[in-house]
């Protein structure tokens, strides 16, 4: 029997371990192997990691009755002074539990699904080798002691990330959406680096717990200020906008769209179900200081997630691409989350917005990896990624059929799959606590219902399909499994007694069921879901008119809003102008040319006394005589 | 009056020596005859070590001992340069010293 410490030591060590080897040796280990050598080692890894997930909420987690977070593991790396050491370190709380769950479980789900979806490729072991890296790296995050510690493996997850996205790095798009990503989340994480550097300043420590108690316990120690606002807050919002960053919000989401480049299963597990959602696990991973320390700035978080929300919503009506689709209501999704957070407070009922938020990201996490699964074999089948060349595949593909419908409904919030569960919960903290915010997402819901509906009638029912190739089947048992698993866990996940083991403050937090209050939003979403099929159910024409209909607000949230327009605007017309020409000018015409005005002056300088080396040994010796005798006449004359 | 050889005419002779040397070092072309001057500077030092010896400390012997190494030093040395100075002759058919100038910068 293995202690604690080994298992979880095991936890992130066996894909690190997979990661090596399969990279490492990924020329001479055939594809079929290398992908079930990385998927048997991440089973083992989701095996060891519901045993400890679940130990912990049920047995050894609880000290009288409140979820008490451990330190298991913990390894004084750099003792740099007295007060500020850097340590590797494993923190076991209800949230690190949870994800731990959730990302080796998501994780295993691709493996499963990846064996059967990228058979045909022939860098296999490389992809088995990145998907390691990626779950080693997320389930390091999660775990994280300290919050340098949970920076690397930031990192380490935008790296893979990366490697993921470009990995058909023949196709320009993939390269290019590749490059996005990293640069649009390095450029975030900068200000994660700065607001770490703050805290820990502010904080007098890099460990969470610590952090956590300093802050919480005396707020008002804060010295510093910058503008007139408190050092402690500059250090918050510019941690989030790390967060933000990672989490695709508005407006730092432009990357996570084109990251649909990337192969299918992997946008399943990063851009949908984990990796996106560490921003919302940063969040709260310091909630109880962004709770007590910086009301008023969780209070603006909080609209920036339901801005995000609602756009991402209204986008995603418009797109036709279904990657990108999904991508889009995933960003309103991970909104729908930020917003939550925002609206809860520290401890007891007021931290209703927390739990709801962790259990949508849990049961989030699940439906939107089945639409993604879903997606990949849809994808798989047709040989596109748009929606006009599917259409009528209900018959032709009918476990992926039932499989999507599934994760509609529950995207969508109907009783009584997942998605209504925590979809209520986070609607009902926002209309306790703030009502713009409660409207909004109350709008958004139904617009996600309707997308949603638009996409699962245009994939499955609107017109017949045409047959443009050999019949293939829908994909094998590989490829099904995960979505049969995903499916059956999108159906019940929501009857969890979610708030029993994950609150803001440990204790459990008993949720109610509101029938009265949740009947709007469901009727809202069946609404959504009504107008979707009066214009997807069959082909029709009132769809363009509605559009034309629609105008210039049409073309402008097809136009993605022209944020990428304003980035290339800000970045080539003005940076690129007023700052990088500059700066290049500088650097050729001033550093440049110090440096080679110093190389010349050597050249020329030797130029000029290298005739003294003539080669002629009686000129030499007649110098070096010269010399001996001036120097005997010094010494003679006029030494003392 | 009977002239005593004394330190000064040593001195005088070796002064002679060195600069015949040094003059032949720096004028003649052929290497032979460098080397040859070389030999006279070596001399002249050999006899400044002699008279320095006899006439200061004549009850010790470094000045002696100094001269033999400096002689057999000298005889290395002439084996060196002629073994140069053969290589030159083979590789330039002259043993002009003006044109073995591949060395310049």
């Amino acid at each position: 029997m293995m202690t604690l410490q080994q298992m979880i030591l095991l936890i992130p060590g066996i894909p690190l371990f997979a990661f090596l080897m399969l990279g490492l040796f990924s020329k001479k280990i055939p594809g079929n192997y290398a992908a079930t050598a990385g998927t048997i080692l991440m089973g083992v890894t989701t095996v060891l990691s519901c045993f400890v997930a679940f130990g912990y909420f049920t047995a050894f987690g609880k000290i009288d009755g409140i979820y008490q977070p451990m330190i298991p593991f913990l390894y004084h790396w750099l003792p740099l002074t007295d007060l500020l050491e850097i340590n590797m370190g494993i923190l076991l709380d209800p949230i690190s539990a949870l994800m731990l769950f959730v990302v080796s479980f998501i994780s295993l789900m691709v493996h499963i699904y990846s064996m059967a979806y990228m058979k045909d490729e022939s860098r296999i072991a490389v992809y088995y080798a990145f998907l390691s890296l990626f779950t080693f790296a997320m389930l390091g995050l999660v775990m994280a002691s300290n919050i340098f510690q949970l920076y690397i493996f930031w990192e380490l997850v935008g790296l893979s990330s990366f490697l993921l996205i470009g990995f058909y790095y023949q196709k320009p798009a993939a390269v290019r959406a590749a490059k996005k990503a990293f640069i649009v989340t390095r450029f975030a994480d900068l200000g994660m680096l700065i607001g770490i550097l703050i805290i820990s300043y502010e904080g007098k420590s890099l460990d969470f717990i610590s952090l956590i108690d300093h802050f919480t316990n005396s707020p008002q120690q804060i010295s510093g200020t910058f503008l007139g606002i408190a050092s402690l807050q500059w250090a918050l919002a510019l941690i989030f906008i790390g967060g933000a960053g990672k989490s695709a919000l508005f407006p730092l989401h432009i990357w996570l769209p084109d990251a649909m480049e990337g192969p299918t299963p992997v946008s399943a597990l990063i851009h949908a179900a984990t990796m996106v959602v560490a921003g919302v696990f940063l969040i709260a991973r310091l909630f109880p200081v962004y709770a007590i320390a910086a009301p008023v700035l969780l209070e603006g978080i909080g609209y920036v997630g339901a801005l995000t929300a609602l756009f991402a919503a209204i986008i995603a009506c418009t797109q036709t691409d279904i990657k990108r689709i999904l991508a889009y209501s995933t960003m309103s999704q991970i909104g729908y989350m930020i917003l939550a957070l925002g609206v809860a407070g520290y401890g007891a009922e007021s931290g209703l917005g927390f739990t709801a938020s962790l259990f949508h990201l849990f049961t989030h996490a699940l439906f939107k990896a089945l639409l993604f699964l879903c997606a990949g074999a849809i994808i798989h089948y047709v040989h596109s990624n748009e929606m006009r060349d599917m259409g009528g595949l209900k018959k032709l593909m009918p476990i992926t059929h039932l499989c999507f419908l599934i994760g509609c409904l529950a995207i969508a919030g109907i009783p009584p799959f997942a998605g209504f569960f925590s979809k209520e919960e986070m609607l009902f903290a926002a209309y306790q606590h703030n009502r713009i915010i409660y409207f909004v997402s109350l709008f958004t819901a139904g617009l996600t219902a309707f997308y949603m509906f638009r996409l699962y009638f245009s994939i499955f029912w609107n017109k017949p399909f045409q047959q443009h190739h050999s019949h293939h089947g829908e994909g094998g048992p590989a490829m099904m499994l995960p979505l049969i698993v995903l499916g059956i866990g999108s159906v019940s996940a929501g009857f969890i007694p979610f708030g029993k083991w994950v609150s803001s403050d440990g204790r459990p937090l008993i949720s109610h069921f509101h029938l009265s209050f949740s009947i709007l939003p469901v009727l809202l979403s069946l609404a959504g879901i009504a107008i979707a099929a009066f214009y997807f159910f069959k082909k029709k024409e009132t769809v363009e008119t509605t559009v034309n209909a629609m105008g210039g607000l049409f073309r402008v949230a097809k136009g993605k809003f022209y944020i990428d327009e304003i980035y290339q605007f800000v970045t080539k017309k003005i940076i690129f102008n007023f700052i990088a020409k500059p700066a290049a000018w500088i650097d050729k015409n001033l550093i440049d040319g110090l440096v080679n005005a110093m190389g010349n002056s050597t050249v020329s300088l030797s130029n000029h006394i290298k005739g003294i080396q003539s080669g002629k040994i009686q000129m030499y010796a007649g110098i070096f005589l010269i010399g001996v005798i001036g120097l005997a006449i010094l010494a003679i004359y006029y030494w003392n | 009056m009977t002239l005593e050889p004394g330190l000064y005419h040593l001195l005088t002779i070796s002064t002679g020596l060195f600069f015949i040397g040094v003059y032949g070092f720096l004028t003649r072309k052929n290497l032979v005859t460098m080397l040859m001057s070389i030999e006279l500077i070596l001399n002249s030092v050999n006899l400044n070590f002699i008279a320095f010896n006899k006439y200061l400390w004549p009850h010790r012997l470094d000045g002696v001992f100094f001269t033999l190494f400096v002689i057999a030093i000298a005889a290395a040395e002439a084996a060196v340069a002629i073994s140069i100075v053969i290589n030159i002759y083979r590789n330039n058919r002259s043993i002009n010293v003006e044109q073995t100038e591949e060395m310049k910068y």
